[in-house]
Parts: C-alpha cells; sequence; structure tokens
C-alpha cells in the first residue's frame, strides 16, 4: 500500500481551477521531484498534504488515515496527528527569528512534551552536526546565511521525526553560489531512504536524486515517470515546451 | 538669578516632578496591559467585540486628550442621577483618562506589530505541532512585542510630556509649580528649569528604551 494516497484533489479559488482532480500515489522510500512552471498548483499541491491549505474536494490518505475523504475532513485532533507524521520545509525558511538555532529546533518537541529535554538536546545537537551547523548552534538565525538558515530549517523539520519530507522550493529563495550545501543535506537525506516530496526548479537535483518525476501545469500532472524517461522522452508537448525552457 | 534661587525653587519643582512620575508610571503600567488586551480585541473574530473595540480606539485617538480629562473630571459629575457618585479624585481621574486614551494608542501599535508578522511564522508553527496557545505565546507575541518596542518609547516619551496636561485639571505637579514660580518672581527661570528637568526624564526613558532594545535585538 502506497504511504501516500492522493485521489481526486481539487482545490478553486472562486472560480479559479488550481488544482483539478489530481491523483497520485507516492510509497516509503520514493523520492518524487515535482515540477512544472509558475502557478502550475505544485506549491497548493504540497501545501495542501500538511493541511496548510484546504482543498474543494477529493482525499488525501497517509497511511492508514484520511486527512480528508471524499472532500469532507478528519476532526482538528486527527488532523493534527496526520500532518505531525509530515515534515515541511519553506521556501522562505520561517525560522524563528526571536530564537536561536538551537531553541528554533528544540522549541515543538519540547512544547510537545513526548520526550524527555536530554532526548531532545541529543536529536538537536546530531541533527545540527549532519547538517554541518554545530558551530551556530548559539546564532540567531539573522546572523546566518540563507543556505545556513535552510539547513537550520531542514534539521528543525527533521526534529519532528517525520515519515516523509515536504520541500516547497527550498532553494528558490537562495543565490545560486548557496544552493549547493542544501541540496547536498538533501541528497544524504535521499541516500538515508527518506520519503521526500520536492518541489522544485533545480532539474540537476530532479535528475540526480528523485526516482520519481511528477510535471504539473495548469492544475494538472500532466505526467510522471523515472527522471531519465521523463526528461530524455517526455509523451507530452506541454513537457517538451516547459523542458526545452529550461 | 542666582544659583540661590534655582535651588529654592528646585525643591517644590521636583515634588511637582514626582507626580508626573507617579502618574507615568501608573498610566504605563496599566494601558500597555490593558492595550494588548484591545488589540486581541480588535484581532477577535466575534464581531461585535471587535466593532467594540474599534468604536473605543476611534473615540480615543479621534479626541483631545484634554478634552478627555476634563470629561472625567468635571463632565461625569454632571450626569443626572449617578453624576454624585463620579465625581473622582482629581488625581485618580486624571490616571483613569491617561489610561483610557494610552491604551488605544498601545493597542494601534501592538497591531501594527502583528501585523508585520510573517504568515510564515503562523505556517511554521502550525506544521511543526504547536497549538494555538503556543503558537502565540511562544512564537507571535515575542516577535510582536520586539516589533513594537521603538513606537512604544515613542510613546513614551510623548506620555511624560503629557503629563503637563495634569495642569488643566489643577494636579499640582512640575509645570504647576513652574507656572507658580514665574507669576510670584516675574522671572523666566522656573520655566527653563522645567524645561530640563523634563529633557532628563525623557533621556533616562530614552536611554531605558535603548538599552531594552539592545536586549532584544535577536543577533
Amino acid at each position: 500500500m502506497a504511504f501516500i494516497e492522493v485521489s481526486n484533489m481539487k482545490k478553486s479559488y472562486g472560480s479559479l481551477d488550481v488544482l483539478k482532480q489530481i491523483s497520485f500515489d507516492v510509497n516509503k522510500n520514493d523520492v518524487v521531484a515535482v515540477i512544472g512552471p509558475s502557478g502550475s498548483g505544485k506549491s497548493t499541491m504540497l501545501r495542501s498534504l500538511v493541511h496548510l491549505e484546504e482543498v474543494n474536494g477529493g482525499s488525501i490518505r497517509v497511511a492508514d488515515d484520511y486527512l480528508v475523504k471524499d472532500g469532507v475532513y478528519s476532526r482538528p485532533q486527527e488532523i493534527k496527528q496526520i500532518t505531525l507524521r509530515m515534515g515541511m520545509v519553506f521556501q522562505h525558511f520561517n525560522l524563528f527569528p526571536h530564537l536561536t538555532v538551537k531553541e528554533n529546533l528544540e522549541l515543538a518537541p519540547r512544547l510537545l512534551k513526548k520526550e524527555s529535554a536530554a532526548e531532545i538536546k541529543n536529536r538537536s545537537t546530531d541533527l545540527l552536526a549532519k547538517v554541518g551547523l554545530l558551530d551556530r548552534a548559539n546564532a540567531y538565525p539573522a546572523n546566518l546565511s540563507g543556505g545556513q538558515k535552510q539547513r537550520v530549517a531542514i534539521a528543525r523539520a527533521l526534529m519532528m521525526n517525520p515519515e516523509i519530507m515536504l520541500f516547497d522550493e527550498p532553494t528558490s529563495a537562495l543565490d545560486p553560489e548557496l544552493t549547493g550545501e542544501v541540496l547536498q543535506v538533501m541528497k544524504h537525506l535521499a541516500q538515508e531512504h527518506m520519503t521526500m516530496i520536492v518541489v522544485t526548479h533545480e532539474m540537476g537535483f530532479a535528475k540526480e536524486v528523485a526516482n520519481r518525476v511528477m510535471f504539473m501545469d495548469n492544475g494538472e500532472i500532466i505526467e510522471s515517470g523515472h527522471p531519465t524517461e521523463l526528461f530524455n522522452n517526455p509523451q507530452f508537448d506541454r513537457t517538451k515546451a516547459f523542458l526545452n525552457r529550461q | 538669578m542666582s544659583l540661590e534661587y534655582i535651588i529654592q525653587i528646585l525643591k517644590p519643582m521636583l515634588q511637582g516632578a514626582q507626580m508626573t512620575v507617579l502618574l507615568f508610571i501608573i498610566a504605563i503600567v496599566v494601558s500597555i496591559p490593558l492595550g494588548f488586551l484591545l488589540t486581541l480585541a480588535v484581532q477577535s473574530r466575534f464581531k461585535p467585540l471587535s466593532l467594540l473595540a474599534q468604536a473605543y480606539i476611534y473615540v480615543m485617538r479621534g479626541t483631545p486628550l484634554l478634552l478627555q480629562l476634563l470629561f472625567i473630571c468635571f463632565g461625569l459629575p454632571m450626569i443626572p442621577g449617578i453624576g454624585e457618585y463620579l465625581v473622582l479624585d482629581r488625581f485618580v481621574a486624571a490616571c483613569l483618562g491617561f489610561i483610557l486614551n494610552y491604551a488605544a494608542y498601545f493597542a494601534e501599535i501592538f497591531r501594527g506589530g502583528l501585523l508585520a508578522i510573517d504568515k510564515g511564522q503562523y505556517e511554521a508553527s502550525q506544521v511543526l505541532g504547536l497549538n494555538k496557545w503556543q503558537m502565540t505565546t511562544r512564537v507571535i507575541l515575542p516577535q510582536m512585542f520586539r516589533i513594537a518596542l521603538p513606537a512604544v518609547a515613542n510613546e513614551s516619551v510623548t506620555l511624560v510630556k503629557d503629563t503637563a496636561l495634569l495642569y488643566a485639571v489643577a494636579v499640582p505637579e512640575l509645570l504647576h509649580y513652574a507656572e507658580t514660580a514665574v507669576n510670584r518672581d516675574f522671572s523666566i527661570v522656573p520655566f527653563v528649569v522645567a524645561g530640563i528637568i523634563y529633557l532628563i526624564m525623557t533621556l533616562l526613558l530614552t536611554l531605558l528604551f535603548k538599552w531594552i532594545e539592545r536586549r532584544f535585538r535577536f543577533e
């Protein structure tokens, strides 16, 4: 059974259909790259999975639980349990500016009180080492570069022990010379078999790291497949046109 | 203009300054939390409460503080029937007026602070599993207060100077004693001394807020 199953997901703002009945599965250990032009609904799709957007129809199942079934959402407490299985990384990092790097990582786990303070502290140290920022643990976000901020944001999401990581254009707000360090961290995660959905403009990353690429345009999934297949032999004109522009 | 004269007038003026400081402290300690509650009321999804708070802020910011003070001191006791129960001590009445007025200004300052917080902060809090209370107290309010700090400092300096309005409701304070000395001695010196005392008070306050701002710079 697929870990995430989306069926006929629909979202509209007034008469504008942002997502038109889209369906897809994500299996454990998948790394799915979602590509497509601006305004194609990629981000809305991703944000709907963690309930940052409410859909107007369709179903989203995560493991055994439905976040939304045939357009009807679960109860708030269930929604929270389901979305906590997912980690989210934003384009603009959204670090808490009034907290240090370490406090950014530890705030939510401490408030959710599922583990001891010592466990939380150990994990934040491990994760900061993993993203290469142990020496910046006591810095405030204002004193970090964009690439460092995004690595902190990834570590913060990992603090919640998510089963899947969602990335919403994680390198789009970065200077070109800083995207490499973030992509490197994401690549490591993929090598450790983290399940990931990555909305991205980085075709290199999609080719190299993803095991599936999904091309979206105008609120629809036009096609999806293995990167070599999709990049070398796109089946649809819209995909071809998009790839030619890159 | 001898030093002796200055020392002689300084004593009552410093006593008056105590009144100024007392009013300032009472007004700021009560109006900041009250202003914050007003901000929450304005943001409330319960429409009548929000409208009421907005109307309150509109009236308090839209009429002169002097009028409000006169209204509380001399207007309320004239209300038929209940007026006789509304005769307040002048100083108490003045405190009430300052609190009610400044709360409206602080409410607007805090609202500005809230609006300046990026929606990404709410989204990050949500996906990390924080509930509404945790998000508000641990993520939103600390940032709101930090953003509002320079405006709060500015408003506090204005409050120090506005305490001179006590003069109008005949509560003896700094300016009152200066004016008395000026009339009695036909000298401009007391006005200058009063000005210097106000400057010293606002300087201390400015330094205090600068220190707080540095303390919460988050860099």
